[in-house]
């Protein structure tokens, strides 16, 4: 098997996953039981803070929360901001989040909020003039992404917190920050960031973790009330075998990140060259934006991209599509529609993701087989005659 | 990840009849490129019988198997038969499809359906029925009244739900989704009026259902019923044998004798014993 979903989700690193052994079995004590027996669980819990502050280069422990994802790390941030001061009604996001905030912000919106979605550019770069302009002093909170996960595109944080801090300095910003985390630097500090969600499978730790980083500036009323855990800001016991995988993964994606930065992206760019080069009917989504390092999003024109990852996961290839069909919502990508994707290619726009397990050879047969596949699929469209003409047109 | 059939697989996989016959005698299309999916299909016909097809498609595995399989169904079949294809034929030839899938059935009838059209061929059926409309309900994927209706008809699509799974219609923004309720609505409102009986067919009905389905049971335990005379929704009754005296029979009529003529006729029913 060829694994290039990535951004979907990840394996989990076998030194990940001995470091959370431990927990399940010698170490299972309560955290916050008052015996020895507990020592091992707080002090995972304890060294386990500290590695992820250092991860996205936090001033203090005590500003990083532990969830159970990064769903549950953008509801706490962007509920907990909300409720904590309503006096203030004015949300502003992109029009290219991820459902997990998109849908979130669409039933604010039935509660009274007035939200507005930042549009981009074809090439997915965010339109910051928009943005700046939509800032008011009733602004509660302005939360982007830091890189897309369908098309990989970076947005300028530092830029934007800037453009946040001149025209609002009470405006709190939140950055949903995984897909990002492990494959390029984060800085909270230097990047003006109030408040960072991350999700631990997306960077080789096991599914049901997440940490949510907010600063001592910013207060938040807690979505989920009991406990003293995560000083009150995140009741239930933690997950300890979970929350020491994390920052294992942490740990690991540190150590990775020079890696992540040249070789796999020097294996994505591989792939994205010669599938380019190779296949006549294909376009790059993203144009020239700056990306995260592991992921393409390419369009085939005239062809359909369920049938794409159908026949490529004959071939044991995994890789994802924008497609309306995959999804059974019937309509294309918010993200790619949001870009003005010609309708020719956002139907036939998959999204291939490394990481840091892909083999070059491994790429190498990818680019061999894909083209047999667009090829066979390309033969069935009934666009012949639109096929044969952009044919002509790239072989000028 | 999809639950295709081992069917839907090898069609995709292997798609029979892909391509263009040049000199066809009637073509067909469905869907358009930006609803995702599109399908033409080409007819050879001689004698009131398709003697070749063959298909082009731009869609998902469940599209290509459903147009690859279509052109199976129909070569060798004759006019009136390849006429009487629906949807749920298609999709029960590929081992059935997922719900959200079913659109893609309805694709491959479509394409039928406008192929004959313009082949010029009607039977006796587009002459019995009304004009239909050509009404576009949804804008986003320009599904017509029509293509709603016989696919309420041929599926007994019961909610808007299914209908999108179906037709599409209603998948994008959402704004048809009234319209499509008042086309169930209306499609059920006929059904009931169609299925209305005169008042002597009613009661040979009911009359029925008391000697094949209620009488056999009284008679296990002794005891007989017969019709005595129905009034509007009120069913008259005798009971006899054990029946007549037995202290149960208010409970026997009630629950048993009423609830099997509402099952078969209507709820508003009421049994009364003389």
């Amino acid at each position: 098997m060829i694994y290039l979903d990535n951004n979907a989700t990840t394996k989990i690193d076998e030194r990940v996953l001995d470091a959370m052994m431990p927990y399940f079995t010698d170490e299972y004590a309560n955290p916050s039981s008052m015996y020895n027996f507990s020592k091992k669980a707080s002090n995972a819990l304890k060294e386990a803070r500290g590695v992820i502050k250092d991860f996205v280069n936090a001033k203090d422990e005590k500003e990083i929360i532990f969830t159970s994802c990064g769903s549950e790390s953008a509801n706490t941030a962007i509920r907990g901001v909300l409720n904590y001061n309503k006096a203030k009604k004015h949300i502003i996001t992109t029009k290219v989040e991820h459902p997990c905030v998109l849908n979130l912000y669409q039933t604010l919106e039935k509660q009274g909020y007035k939200v507005d979605y930042i549009g981009v550019n074809s090439n997915g770069d965010l339109d910051l003039e928009q943005l700046e302009a939509a800032i008011t002093s009733d602004t509660a909170l302005v939360s982007v992404m830091w890189a897309n996960n369908e098309t990989g595109v970076i947005f300028p944080i530092q830029k934007i917190s800037e453009i946040i801090k001149s025209k609002s300095p009470e405006t709190k910003f939140f950055v949903d920050a995984v897909q990002v985390a492990g494959k390029i630097p984060m800085n909270v500090q230097e990047m003006g960031i109030d408040m960072l969600g991350i999700s631990g499978h997306k960077f080789h730790a096991p599914k049901g973790v997440g940490a949510l980083y907010v600063n001592s500036k910013t207060m938040i009323t807690p979505l989920i009330i009991g406990g003293h855990q995560e000083r009150g800001k995140r009741a239930g016991t933690e997950n300890v075998p979970y929350i020491a995988g994390m920052a294992k993964a942490a740990e690991l994606a540190i150590d990775s990140l020079n890696y992540e930065m040249t070789e796999v992206k020097r294996l994505r760019d591989k792939l994205e060259t010669t599938i380019l080069k190779r296949i006549y009917n294909s376009r790059l989504n993203t144009g020239v934006a700056n990306r995260v390092p592991n992921t393409t999003n390419i369009g085939f024109e005239y062809v359909e991209g369920e049938l794409i990852l159908l026949h490529l996961s004959d071939l044991g290839i995994c890789a994802s599509s924008g497609s309306a069909c995959t999804s059974g919502s019937l309509e294309p990508s918010h993200v790619l529609r949001a870009m003005n994707v010609p309708f020719t290619a956002i139907h036939g726009s998959i999204r291939l993701s490394l990481s840091r397990f892909t083999t070059e050879k491994e790429i190498d047969f990818v680019c061999d087989k894909l083209p047999e596949i667009i090829e066979k699929i390309t033969a069935i469209s009934p666009y012949q005659d639109e096929l044969a003409a952009l044919k002509k047109l790239k072989n000028k | 990840m999809w639950d295709y059939t081992e069917k839907v697989m090898d069609h995709y996989r292997n798609p029979r009849n892909v391509g263009k016959i040049n000199d066809a005698d009637a073509v067909g299309v469905a869907g358009s490129l930006t609803c995702g999916d599109q399908l033409k299909i080409y007819l050879k016909i001689k004698d009131n019988i398709v003697t070749d097809a063959k298909f082009q498609t731009f869609g998902c595995g469940s599209a290509v198997a459903s147009s690859s399989i279509l052109t199976e169904m129909i070569i060798g079949k004759s006019l009136e038969d390849v006429k009487k294809i629906t949807n749920k034929d298609i999709a029960d030839q590929l081992g059935g499809l997922p719900p959200e899938k079913m659109h893609c059935s309805v694709m491959g009838y479509e394409a039928l359906e406008d192929a004959l059209k313009n082949y010029g061929y009607q039977d006796l059926d587009d002459l019995r029925e009304p004009e239909k409309a050509e009404k576009i309900v949804c804008t986003c994927f320009n599904v017509t009244e029509n293509v709603i209706w016989d696919a309420i008809k041929q599926n007994g699509l019961k909610t808007v739900e299914d209908v999108t799974n179906y037709t599409k219609a209603g998948g994008a923004c959402g704004r048809c989704k009234s319209l499509i309720k008042d086309i169930i609505d209306t499609y059920y409102a006929k059904v009931k009026s169609d299925n209305q009986l005169s008042p002597t067919q009613r009661i040979l009905k009911i009359n029925n259902i008391i000697e094949t389905q209620i009488s056999p049971e009284l008679q296990k335990d002794g005891g007989d019923i017969n019709l005595v005379d129905v009034k509007d929704n009120k069913v008259f009754v005798k009971l006899h044998g054990k029946c007549s005296s037995c202290k149960n029979a208010t409970l026997t009529i009630k629950r048993f004798v009423e609830q099997t003529l509402k099952n078969a006729m209507d709820d508003n029913i009421e049994v009364i014993e003389v």
